[in-house]
């Protein structure tokens, strides 16, 4: 059955911000659909909110619409597009809800547009717990006794029949938000009611609690004729009661016979067939009783996953490009398989390594929030690591979070756990958090027998048996140091068979280093010395049983290598690691492109990255793929094999990209040969980054910035603040994402900081922090405009200014949280002028080749609107996190730009070559918003500050700012009312700016109510208070008088949009409260008083103009006939008052 | 587990180095020819099948013995294979199945192992050379690389004639079904006999039982099995079901398949590295559907050298016949494993067609 020739185009959805539980892996699969649809000749039309993803590069669909993922803007797409075909199974549970909700609405059917992938009938089997549940026991299969429920009553019943404990599991979620396991009545009452608020159709399961069986995933795709196949099987780490997002997972399945494994096949397929799931690729997963072998479905995704991401990485079969070629028509065994080339895809991948994931949480972040794992994920990304072994595996994959760890323990932060005494780590290590894996291993290395670990965790007794054979090769190791402890004694004592077996298990250079108390390259040096060098095995699909076509390795310690020498000069890009709050996907779109611009200039590209989610670590992508952890040795390796293969007749390795990937490659600068990092050296990143370098560099060529020092002492920090005065941003040195950074506004708010700074609790675990980087004090600038520059010089001097962007929020709200805008319309052409000036000194005395980012400060002037004195905050000579951002606004590949000038083009010769073109003249404006986690965490206080905490970020793009600007708080999940009452609370220092947000939303017809110090102000200013509301009781339990208080207001459902800026810190705050009860009720928050001015101009332009939609292809090419063109010439002439 | 230094050699020189398990032969070696299968799960149905007599197994999954040894997934009564490579050997078993641990099993049966190999070095230089001999072991090197210049492979050697049972035995059916089967033993699996007894009685007889035996057991059908080995080197096998043919059905799986095609008048050939492993795509071309295989074979059936015969089944792989009928005849078979063990049970239909084809040639 060949391609469907009756369909023409295929409008695609993706899955939108990255959100927990929904991360990169959706760039992953999307991309690889649209890549293939558009090689089968099909016009593509691609529907994505997300602009730092590759699949909304304008060259992978024939339209993109970087607009919002919901019903109504898809419908505009719809109308406008008329495709013949709504592909939904690739772009998450966002892309599945939105086809249901189009689907159950009659618009696909009034548009005459087919579901191709899932019908809608399947979608509705695997989603709806209830239907699900009858579908599997009508097949006759197990599944864990439950009941359905739809209010309080109903719950009370089910679990009447019972009894506790209970999984709660609302229906059409994603990452298992609002799912929880309650053991007492208390918990039960509390997760029913949030799981019926967080599913959309209120409705949640309740079923028996299997926590602690052990847990499997299968990987299945079906074809058209009905041809099913298994491409991985995934058994868990964590035992059932982890949500799977959450579980350290391994593949293939480890302790199954092949009689229980081929039974769980055959009920897959059951599954899949019955769900009716008909192309494509889902996952079903099972739960099994450790003691009994039970097993019992737990549920299916009719769809790709995190988990099919995961196995196309582990297994090299590529299970979404295959998904969109089986939605089209093609049957298995039609589609070759990519890696052999000669054999089909109708087979299973058989796999001669093991694979671990682990996933990547962001806890630190969120102050408050309870670091335990259950069945709500939290995890914000995930690395995967392959080994020969699962030993190797596992601790490759240790040393790939970017947490400073070198491996499983066997380094300096194993002491946290070590301390602990055994009853109390038991205890510790019975509840599943992301310390578990260390606390085990800590466990078993001081005697505590594999049985009673299994009895208080539940890991199953083979994974922990194999951790024992780490605890016991270590203590040989250490046995090497002798009663002298010396260190170099022991490196001599190690022959070859005693390296091969401590690197064969995964044990690093590092991890060495620590144990025997020597220097790594001292390690690295001996090590090579014995002979014992790092070897790249393929993954092939078939444990070798073909030959590779495809270089996709991955490094172990065996007898011999399988990289292959070619001819071209080659190129090594190091990725940046997993997803984590301040480094996502922005810097994976940054090496891909790379990837792009130098293969097409002819170079041979190298990534190296452990992401399983991301597109860098598509085989597809580069010339050949390392999966390896970005440690030194991983990198040092990857390099002498990249060098061993030149010497062999290759080309030369031309060098390495350090500065596409955020933080994590931009820390190895320094341990790799300075000749071979490509653009910018090590040397100017340091001085950018090294606070008196810096400070002398911007005196130098007198450019303002705000005063400040650096302290290593608290005695110094305070002798600076006494000198710069407050309010004061401190900060530490070389971290992303403003990790730990706080603004202080009095001595104690300092002293208070400092201790959370010096007390390296959680920094401590942060990649290349160290308490001995001193910290950054810098007098705080109130009301000021923050903007962002991205730029590019190239090594004859020419600067070229990529994008500049003016923050939403003032300063002091981190840039990675802030909505930023291009053009930047607040600002007068005087001020732009002087910040390329200073831009481009910057980038010069910095001797930048390659991209850099500047971050500006422009005191707010009340003589001249959008001018003041321009200060600079900081500049970083790397991509940031905003150069996609800018890409897709303004139309010119400034990552393409960057890597073929630090490969040594000039900027004229891109030119004249056609890849760096002019930004495109149209009249739009793109709003970036960011999209923060505060749902998944409800303890904590959903307020922005300088430390960041979104997972992602949407753009809305239209004509007029607010339109741009309600596109982009509709695309991150806050649907701006139209009409109803806003509720204000503000900070005193807001108040300003807040009376003329009132003012404006009084104007569109809004009720107003306020808490009674910001009504008296309000009033003051001529704003019609409606109600004035009451203040909290500090315990939220003492009575009002009979007023409504702002937390009961909301929970009424009397507001339909909140303002509170933060007053102080810490939940003691009526704000926080505040907050809170938005977050719980879902009613839009914005936390500062410009968001809410902006927020009042979009809500003004939406209720006045029609909801348009254009592709950014269409933007590109200044394609835009606006029936509002008097009002864009008007704000082109005007610089607008953002703020 | 104690750790012992060991190596293999092979016959043409290539040395691999690793650590002992399992029995220890006193000579220190153990020769054979080495195969690899890819199976992920299913090692002590592999270990346990007949058909690998003579041969040291591969696995190229690198974790193996991790859920240990039951005493219903043995695919005969002790293994047969010559020895077994792998890459880490599990110390515990673990699964509620689990009555032993692996190396208690190998040493019990006196089979022994090595480890910490570079399983996937020796894998792709089977693929590139071939299936080889070769010895491994304990023992000096020199002694090893001795004992691999003299080691043979299979070819040329009756190895059906090891492994068959001695004498006939019965197994009752498992369903209400009266057809009688009789099962010619060229090395039989359990798991065969699990899914034919659902059809039928079993009588299971010696390779060497000839035509008039058999059909002095009035058997609705005649299955022929499994087996170790070159084809070509089986005797009798072929004469007894050339004259079988014709008066009474006939379904062959992989061995059986090479010797009703030699019956027929075709020839098999050796191919490279063979198959072996669970996820090999057949195509049924009688029905178009794409199956998930079992595979375990070296030897492959030539079909330009069969006439009357109607190839049924083919390996998408690399295009090797996978089955035949011979419809006037009343034959068929296949050259894949049906019933798995290990392996997926996607072809499980085939021994419901056998069942078919008896009743239709009984009516």
């Amino acid at each position: 059955m060949p391609r469907r020739e009756d369909i023409e185009s295929i409008l695609l959805i993706g899955s939108g911000p990255i959100v927990i539980g929904q991360a990169c892996e959706f760039d992953y699969s999307g991309t690889q659909a649209c890549r293939v649809l558009k090689e089968e000749g099909y016009r593509v039309i691609l529907a994505n909110s997300n602009p730092a993803t590759i699949m909304t590069d304008p060259d992978f669909a024939d339209a993109t619409y970087i607009e919002p993922l919901v019903a109504d803007v898809l419908e505009r797409i719809l109308d406008k597009e008329r495709p013949d075909a709504v592909l939904p199974t690739l772009g998450g549970q966002t892309a599945l809800n939105l086809a249901m909700e189009l689907s159950d609405t009659g618009v696909l059917d009034a548009y005459g547009v087919e579901l191709i992938g899932a019908d809608a009938q399947a979608i509705r089997t695997a989603e709806d717990r209830d239907l699900f549940k009858k579908a599997m026991i009508e097949i006759g299969l197990n599944v864990p006794e439950s009941g359905i429920a739809h209010d309080m009553t109903q719950a009370a019943a089910v679990l009447g029949q019972l009894g506790l404990p209970v999984v709660i599991r609302p229906a059409y979620i994603l990452g298992g938000k609002g799912t929880g396991i309650a053991s007492t009545q208390a918990e039960f009452e509390f997760m029913v009611a949030r799981g019926l608020d967080a599913s959309p159709i209120t409705e949640v399961l309740i079923e028996k609690s299997i926590a602690g069986w052990k847990e499997f995933e299968l990987e299945v795709m079906r074809d058209k004729a009905d041809n099913c196949v298994i491409i991985c099987s995934i058994e868990n780490f964590d035992p059932m009661g982890v949500h799977t997002g959450d579980s350290i997972t391994v593949a293939p399945a480890q302790t199954l016979t092949d009689v229980e494994y081929q039974l769980m096949r055959d009920t897959a397929f059951q599954v899949m067939r019955r769900v009716g799931v008909e192309t494509g690729g889902s996952n079903v997963q099972f739960a099994v009783h450790p003691e009994t072998g039970e097993q019992a479905i737990i549920e299916m995704n009719p769809r790709v996953s995190r988990s099919s991401a995961l196995a196309s990485k582990a297994t090299g079969f590529p299970i979404a490009k295959i998904a969109a070629k089986l939605a089209v028509g093609y049957t298995l065994d039609e589609i070759p398989n990519d890696i052999t080339k000669m054999t089909p895809a109708s087979f299973e991948p058989s796999i001669d390594y093991v694979v671990t994931k682990v996933p990547r949480w962001a806890f630190e972040k969120f102050p408050g929030a309870e670091p335990t794992l259950g069945t709500q994920m939290q995890s914000v990304g995930e690395v995967m690591a392959i080994g020969r072994t699962f030993p190797e595996s596992l601790q490759k994959a240790m040393r790939s979070l970017e947490q400073g760890r070198q491996g499983l323990n066997c380094d300096s932060a194993e002491q946290q756990f070590d301390q602990i005494e055994t009853a109390e780590l038991m205890v510790q290590a019975a509840i599943g958090t992301p310390d578990r894996i260390f606390q085990v291993e800590s466990l078993l290395r001081r005697g505590v027998s594999v049985e009673d670990v299994f009895q208080a965790t539940k890991i199953d007794r083979w994974f922990l048996d194999q951790i024992l054979m780490l605890c016991e090769e270590r203590s040989a190791l250490a046995a090497h140091l002798g009663p002298e402890e010396n260190g170099s004694e022991a490196l001599a004592s190690l022959d070859r068979q005693d390296w091969r077996r401590a690197k064969r298990l995964g044990f690093g250079d590092a991890q060495l280093a620590y144990l025997w108390n020597l220097d790594d390259s001292v390690v690295r040096a001996a090590r090579l010395a014995a002979g014992v060098e790092a070897t790249y095995k393929t993954v092939d699909t078939c444990a070798a049983e073909f030959e590779a076509e495809t270089p996709y390795h991955y490094g172990t310690y065996e007898d011999d290598s399988e990289v292959a020498p070619s001819g071209r000069d080659k190129v090594i890009i190091l990725g940046s690691g997993p997803n984590r709050i301040g480094q996502g996907i922005e810097f994976d779109y940054c090496c891909v492109h790379a990837c792009f611009a130098l293969s097409e200039a002819g170079f041979e590209t190298i990534m190296v990255n452990c992401n399983p989610e991301t597109v860098s670590t598509d085989y597809d992508t580069s010339d050949r793929l390392y999966f390896e952890p970005l440690s030194t040795e991983g990198v040092l390796n990857v390099i002498d094999a990249e060098q061993r293969s030149a010497e062999q007749g290759g080309g030369k390795l031309v060098g390495v990209i350090v500065s596409l990937g955020g933080q994590t490659p931009l820390k190895l600068a320094n341990v790799l040969p300075p000749e071979l990092i490509l653009g910018t050296s090590a040397k100017s990143i340091d001085a950018a980054e090294d606070r008196n370098h810096w400070s002398a560099l911007c005196a130098r060529l007198e450019i303002p910035q705000p005063a400040g020092a650096t302290a290593t002492t608290l005695e110094e920090a305070l002798a600076t603040t006494d000198r710069i005065g407050f309010p004061a941003l401190i900060r530490p040195s070389y971290v992303l994402g403003g990790r730990a950074m706080e603004i202080v506004y009095e001595s104690e708010d300092l002293e208070r900081a400092w201790m959370a700074i010096a007390s390296n609790g959680s920094l401590g675990r942060e990649g290349g922090l160290s308490a001995d980087r001193p910290v950054l004090i810098d007098r705080f600038l109130e009301d000021a405009t923050e903007v962002d520059v991205d730029a590019i010089r190239d090594h004859t001097g020419e600067v070229i200014i990529g994008g500049i962007m003016e923050h939403v929020e003032e300063a002091g709200v981190h840039s990675g949280d802030s909505a930023c805008v291009i053009p930047p319309v607040g600002l007068s052409d005087a001020t732009i002028a002087v910040i390329e000036d200073y831009t481009k000194r910057i980038a010069t005395s910095l001797d930048v080749k390659g991209l850099i980012n500047v971050q500006f400060a422009v005191k707010r002037s009340d003589e001249i609107p959008g001018s003041g004195q321009v200060f600079v905050i900081e500049a970083n000579p790397r991509a940031s996190r905003t150069v996609p951002f800018v890409a897709k606004a303004t139309g010119v590949p400034l990552v393409k730009i960057a890597a073929r000038v630090m490969c040594g083009a000039t900027l004229e010769e891109l030119r004249v070559e056609g890849l760096l073109r002019p930004k495109v003249q149209g009249d739009h404006i793109a709003v970036k918003e960011a999209v923060l986690p505060w749902s998944r965490f409800p303890e904590v206080d959903a307020v922005l500050g300088p430390e960041m905490r979104s997972t992602g970020e949407v753009m809305g793009i239209d004509t007029s700012v607010g339109m741009a600007f309600a596109k982009s708080q509709l695309a991150a999940g806050d649907r701006m009312p139209t009409e109803g009452t806003v509720f204000f609370s503000l900070a005193d220092r807001d108040k300003v700016v807040g009376a003329r947000a009132a003012q404006r939303f009084v104007s569109l017809g809004f009720r107003i109510v306020a808490t009674s110090g910001t009504a008296a102000y309000l009033t003051e200013q001529g704003v019609v208070v409606d109600q004035v509301v009451a203040k909290i009781s500090s315990d939220r339990t003492g009575s009002n008088d009979g007023e409504v208080d702002g937390v009961e207001l909301i929970s009424s459902g009397g507001v339909d949009l909140v303002v509170n800026s933060p007053r102080g810190r810490g939940p003691r705050a009526d704000g926080a409260h505040i907050r809170r009860a938005a977050a719980t009720h879902l009613v839009p928050l914005v936390t500062t008083a410009s968001a809410a001015l902006a927020a009042a101009n979009g809500i003004g332009d939406w209720a006045q103009s029609d909801l348009q939609v254009r592709s950014l292809q269409e933007f590109h090419a200044g394609v835009w006939v606006s029936e509002e063109s008097a009002s864009e010439s008007y704000q082109r002439a005007h610089p607008v008052e953002l703020r | 587990m104690s750790v012992q230094s060991a190596a293999i050699i092979l016959a043409d020189g290539t040395v691999f180095e690793g650590e002992s398990f399992g029995a220890a032969p006193t000579t220190g070696i153990t020769t054979g020819e080495f195969v690899f299968n890819t199976v992920l799960s299913g090692y002590q149905e592999v270990i346990s099948d007949p058909s690998y007599a003579g041969q040291i197994i591969t696995f190229t999954a690198p974790h193996i013995g991790n859920y240990g040894v039951n005493s219903t997934d043995n695919e005969s009564e002790k293994p047969q294979c010559e020895g077994i490579v792998v890459r880490e050997m599990s110390r515990r078993a673990s699964n509620w199945r689990a009555e032993s641990d692996l190396v208690s099993y190998l040493e019990l049966h006196g089979i022994a192992g090595i480890g910490g190999i570079d399983t996937r070095r020796l894998t792709r230089h089977l693929r590139d050379n071939g299936a080889l001999p070769g010895a491994f072991g304990t023992a000096s090197e020199s002694a090893l690389r001795e004992a691999a210049l003299a080691a043979t492979g299979t070819e040329g050697t009756d190895l059906v004639a090891r492994v068959t049972t001695p004498h006939a035995y019965s197994v009752a059916a498992t369903s209400s079904a009266s057809r009688t089967i009789v099962a010619l033993d060229l090395g039989i699996k359990t798991t065969i006999l699990r899914n034919l007894s659902q059809y039928g009685s079993i009588e299971v007889v010696p390779a060497s039982t000839s035509a008039e035996q058999i059909l002095s057991l009035s058997p609705d059908g005649v299955f022929i099995s499994n087996g170790p080995g070159d084809p070509a080197a089986v005797a009798d096998v072929p004469d007894t079901l050339r004259e079988l043919l014709g008066k009474v059905p006939l379904f062959g799986i992989c061995m059986g398949h090479q010797m009703l095609a030699t019956a027929l008048g075709g020839t098999t050939y050796k191919l490279p590295f063979g198959h072996h492993g669970g996820n090999h795509p057949v195509r049924d071309l009688t029905t178009n559907k794409v199956e998930i295989t079992s595979q375990n074979h070296n030897y492959c059936v030539d079909v330009d050298s069969l006439a009357h015969v109607e190839v049924t089944h083919r390996n998408l792989n690399d295009s090797t016949v996978e089955g035949f009928e011979c419809a006037e005849l009343s034959a068929f078979a296949v050259q894949h494993h049906p019933e798995a063990g290990p392996g997926p049970h996607d072809s499980r239909y085939l021994f419901e067609r056998f069942a078919e084809l008896m009743d239709r040639s009984a009516s």
